[in-house]
């Protein structure tokens, strides 16, 4: 029988795997792909939760969670875009106009 | 079946996970990314929720996943592969990432039982309504406030992307 545990243990994998690509990675497309894959660990949590105590509020959660994260995504994607007409990379390590 | 289904996803999940972090090329991880995402489309299936199921294909797989590939064609796919694709923090990164996936594995191993939580038996004794109802009627009564919230905040989303992306403003 598959219970939350599971899916919790699934989840924790999944987070640590997108923390572990956002920090070490230095393309910022990938950085953000990272993001995504922890915010959907959180949605597998929440729709695991909902299953668990046949409550649908988890649910109309992990949509909300997927609603920031197209928002997020847009948003970062225009950041990408605009720093590479300006600065010509995608590269983390190069992009320290704001470090002094 | 249920078990064997949930540790065939799961294992398809992580190791999609894993390619999509350690691929050199960006179109292959989002490629990869895109995999991963129908994983947990499908996990969701698993867990009765066919509603957020087809939300995560949709605005994920269809959205957000086809935006990632366009911005990945727009900057230059050759120079990003060619670059060294670990950064000068990587070793403490992967011990940070390391130690804390301990951490969280072992208090789920020694603690996990806290989360096996029961159900109200009234909830459950109730007539099974179709899941996509009742998250719509949930999300339109109870949730009203943060739904127009969110609707505010893709609007903002909208303005932001496109006056960032504009070449000049």
């Amino acid at each position: 029988m598959i219970g939350p545990t599971h899916y919790l243990v699934l989840s924790s994998l999944v987070f640590t795997i997108g923390l572990i690509g956002f920090l070490m990675r230095r393309n910022v497309i990938i950085m953000m792909m990272s993001i995504e894959l922890m915010l959907n660990s959180v949605n597998i949590n929440l729709i695991a939760f909902s299953d668990q105590l046949q409550k649908v509020g988890g649910q109309v959660f992990a949509v909300f969670v997927i609603t920031v994260a197209a928002a997020e995504a847009a948003v970062g994607l225009g950041i990408v875009i605009s720093l590479f007409r300006n600065k010509e990379t995608v590269n983390a390590d190069e992009i320290d106009l704001m470090k002094w | 079946m249920e078990t064997f289904l949930f540790y065939a996803q799961a294992a398809l999940v992580v190791v999609f996970a894993v390619m999509t972090v350690a691929a050199h090329n960006p179109v292959r991880s989002a490629v990869y990314l895109i995999s991963a995402l129908l994983g947990i489309a499908g996990l969701f299936l698993l867990m009765e929720a066919e509603f957020v199921a087809a939300v995560q294909v949709l605005v994920y797989v269809g959205g957000i996943m086809v935006l990632f590939l366009f911005v990945i064609m727009l900057v230059s796919v050759r120079e990003t592969v060619r670059q060294a694709f670990l950064n000068r923090q990587w070793k403490t990164a992967l011990v940070v990432g390391i130690v804390l996936a301990a951490q969280l594995l072992f208090l789920l191993v020694t603690g996990g039982r806290i989360f096996e939580v029961q159900a109200d038996p009234s909830l459950i004794a109730q007539a099974p309504t179709m899941n996509t109802e009742s998250v719509g009627t949930v999300l339109y009564t109870t949730y009203l406030l943060p739904f127009e919230i969110a609707s505010v905040l893709l609007l903002v989303a909208i303005v932001g992307a496109v006056v960032l992306a504009k070449k000049n403003i």
